[in-house]
């Protein structure tokens, strides 16, 4: 027999991380665009010192998080799964035939093949191209008085602008991912309390019963 | 406190010394008898001050107020006005009594030769009357009157030279501004940031000279060693990776690094631009904006109308100003300008009167001082200049600029006389040097360093000026450097918008698909 439970999946912490990000994701999209010249809602200066700052939280909050991600073992989340083509396909096709989802959200495996690729993808390729170049962008006086210097800014503005459209993009999607829930707030709810009904086999709700292991209703 | 506090500190008692010094001697002037006069001539107070200053004279007569010769360590080039042609009057050569009014001597009549080949002697006071009523005349070689004469309909009286000398002091901003507010032949005519609204003002058009700002003198920052002046339009310092003076130390501190150090502003980012725009780029943003106009055109090529009555033609504007005048041709003004910006190096090729033009001329334009300087040579800032617009007189045959005998009572003068053959002929043939006897005229463009009339910090050109996509943006015309908030790539752009609004599309219309279905399955 098993039961469908409210568990708490999403810790304060991973809460916290996941909105604070977002936060601070948006801004520097949006500082970012005004930066490049795309709109001028902020004065050049004033997005500079948003975009610096934000920047800086943001590094701080990945350094954290890559930590807490060691410590507690959450990184095994983000490995690669088998499945991807059938979550793909079910998205693109199934769910607008009303399929069911072709992945059981479970204790822990909290995301399916097709969500630990693109949060890879974020953490490995989209991440590191941003700061990466973002940094070597804001410390362009430490190698301005190198010949190659002209060149070089050229393409770390470059490479930091094309790894923003695709930050962008990712983002675009993923908001929309978040409505294809069993409502279209479900998922969000779920980042919001952290708890999510998830089916426990007898054995399980046992264990979290007995150890605390996570909070559980 | 922060070492740059300690450096700020440390640079108001610099400059607050020198102005204390200013105010403060332990020698009243009007109390010593070889000033009191009477003086039959301005060269007699010369002599007066030499009876204590015993090496004052010999040290002005090192210095390029009185040499008006000197060479550019950079180019090689031997400068001074003598052999340096310019967009306004052209050449001060066989116009002497007026041009060399503004020297600081008296008596040089004849610019072929030097000051002292002429006779002349030192003019202490055209740099050190602390009475304002000293005040040499235009047109008589550097000499103040010395009775009454009849200028301009008005009868002007010769100042007292006894009252002069008594008050003797440091140069005041009225002394420097007799003769530097007043070039190219008026008030704010050459430079743009030099006009007698420095005389006395108000702290937003000058945040170091205003009385409620630091009340700097000129030679505050344009510190004098020995009589020679610091701080040079013909060898700028460009970049001064020296920064902070202290006393005793280089005796320089002609530039803004002096006193504000290399790092001056709180926030990193700004301080990382230093390296590459000079701080005048920000912190002037307009020049002349103390109500005195400055010229940008001067067109030679008009010059000499008269009207039906065979009179010479003056046509004024609606705000006094002369825009077309018989002996000089067409003008025009500027008031608030902003500034056209360049890679500067601090080098500046200027033009000789017998410079070959060939290599100066583009687009039939002619470069009369070329600026230099590039993005990637190590050495450069960008710096605000007065781009000034000329057509001026030259020999289209053997390519060389002319001299223009504008100044004097002889039949060849082309003020009095409006003819150019006779004027060129007769200026070239004084300055010896060989002309075709043909004369074309040739648009010019000379470029003035912009460094006075710094405002206020709050008053600096927003960052938006630059980083922006606007054609109009100040450095709109700058190539050769990636700016952000100007530059980018038109590829990556496209490509990334498509990926953006691609997937902007994507999802509004799964989305819909999604809403449109499901109410299929329902029914
Ligand atoms: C993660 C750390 C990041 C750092 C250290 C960083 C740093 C910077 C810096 C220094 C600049 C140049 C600003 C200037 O002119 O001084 C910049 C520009 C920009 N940033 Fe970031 N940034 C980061 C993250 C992001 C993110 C997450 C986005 C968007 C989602 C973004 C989008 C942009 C864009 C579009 C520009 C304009 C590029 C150009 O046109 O040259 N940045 N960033």
């Amino acid at each position: 027999m098993s039961h469908k439970r409210e568990v708490m999946i999403y810790t304060r912490y991973e809460r916290f991380w996941h909105w604070s990000q977002a936060v601070l994701v948006f801004t520097l999209f949006f500082t970012g665009l005004a930066i490049h010249g795309t709109h001028d809602l902020v004065p050049f200066g004033l997005a500079v010192k948003i975009h610096t700052n934000a920047a800086l939280l943001l590094i701080a909050l990945w350094v954290f998080t890559t930590f807490w991600n060691f410590t507690t073992g959450q990184w095994r989340q983000y490995l690669f799964k088998k499945g991807v083509f059938r979550v793909i396909r079910f998205y693109a096709w199934g769910i607008l035939f009303g399929e069911p989802h072709p992945y059981k959200k479970s204790l822990q495996r909290k995301q399916n093949a097709l969500q630990s690729l693109a949060y890879m993808t974020f953490m490995t390729l989209i991440g590191p191209a941003l700061w990466s170049t973002g940094i070597a962008y804001l410390l362009y006086n430490s190698w301005s008085h190198y010949a190659w210097s002209g060149t070089g800014i050229w393409a770390v503005a470059l490479l930091h602008t094309a790894a923003a459209f695709a930050m962008g993009a990712f983002v675009v999607v993923h908001v929309y991912m978040t409505t294809t829930g069993k409502t279209p707030l479900h998922y969000v709810r779920t980042m919001v309390t952290g708890y999510d009904s998830i089916e426990l086999t007898e054995v399980e709700e046992a264990y979290i019963e007995e150890t605390k292991s996570t909070e559980m209703r | 406190m922060s070492p740059r506090t300690v450096l700020r500190v440390v640079a108001f008692l610099v400059a607050s010394s020198a102005i204390a010094a200013a105010v403060a001697g332990t020698a009243d002037h009007s109390r010593f008898d070889v000033l009191k006069g009477p003086f039959a001539t301005a060269e007699d107070v010369t002599k007066a001050c030499s009876t204590c200053h015993t090496e004052a004279a010999g040290e002005v007569k090192k210095s390029i107020h009185w040499t008006w010769d000197g060479t550019n360590s950079f180019t090689g080039q031997r400068l001074g006005k003598p052999r340096i042609m310019n967009s306004f009057c052209g050449s001060p050569i066989s116009n002497e009594p007026r041009c060399t009014s503004c020297h600081a001597g008296y008596g040089w009549t004849d610019l072929r030769k030097t000051p002292e080949e002429n006779g002349a002697t030192v003019d202490c006071l055209a740099c050190h009357d602390g009475s304002g009523t000293y005040k040499k005349t235009a047109t008589d070689a550097g000499h103040p009157l010395y009775s009454p004469r009849v200028i301009g309909g008005v009868t002007v009286e010769p100042p007292d030279l006894a009252k002069a000398a008594m008050s003797v002091g440091p140069s005041q901003r009225e002394n420097c501004g007799a003769c530097h507010f007043n070039g190219g032949g008026g008030d704010g005519v050459k430079h743009g940031d030099l006009d007698s609204s420095l005389t006395d003002p108000p702290r937003d058009l000058d945040v170091h000279m205003a009385a409620d700002g630091a009340n700097m003198a000129c030679s505050t920052c344009h510190t004098f060693n020995a009589h020679i002046p610091s701080g040079s339009r013909y060898m700028t310092t460009a970049v001064d990776p020296h920064g902070l003076d202290l006393p005793h130390d280089d005796h320089n501190r002609a530039t803004c690094e002096s006193c504000h150090g290399t790092a001056p502003h709180a926030e990193a980012k700004i301080n990382d631009h230093t390296d590459r725009v000079a701080c005048q780029s920000c912190h002037i943003s307009e020049f002349a904006r103390g109500g005195v106009a400055t010229k940008t055109l001067w067109d030679w090529s008009t010059a000499g109308r008269k009207d039906a009555d065979g009179k010479p033609v003056y046509i004024k504007d609606e705000h006094g100003h002369l825009v077309y005048s018989a002996e000089k041709g067409d003008f025009a003004y500027g008031e608030n300008v902003r500034p056209t910006y360049l890679w500067y190096n601090g080098e500046i090729e200027q033009t000789a009167v017998t410079d070959k033009l060939d290599d100066k001329i583009k687009d039939d334009i002619l470069t009369l001082n070329r600026i230099g300087g590039s993005p990637t040579d190590g050495k450069s800032r960008i710096w605000p200049f007065k781009e000034m617009k000329g057509k001026q007189p030259y020999d289209p045959e053997l390519n060389t600029l002319v001299v223009n005998h504008v100044f004097g009572k002889d039949d060849s003068a082309f003020w009095t006389n409006f003819d150019y053959p006779k004027a060129i002929a007769f200026g070239m043939n004084y300055a010896g040097l060989p002309w075709s006897g043909k004369i074309g005229f040739i648009e010019t463009r000379m470029y003035w360093p912009i460094t006075h009339m710094v405002a206020p910090k709050e008053k600096a050109v927003p960052c938006s000026d630059c980083h922006t996509r606007d054609p109009e943006g100040r450095l709109a015309g700058l190539g050769g450097f990636y700016m952000p908030g100007r530059d980018g790539s038109r590829l990556l752009d496209i490509v990334g918008y498509l990926a953006l609004f691609g997937a902007l599309f994507g999802v509004v219309v799964h989305g819909a698909l999604r809403i449109i279905l499901s109410r299929g399955h329902r029914s």
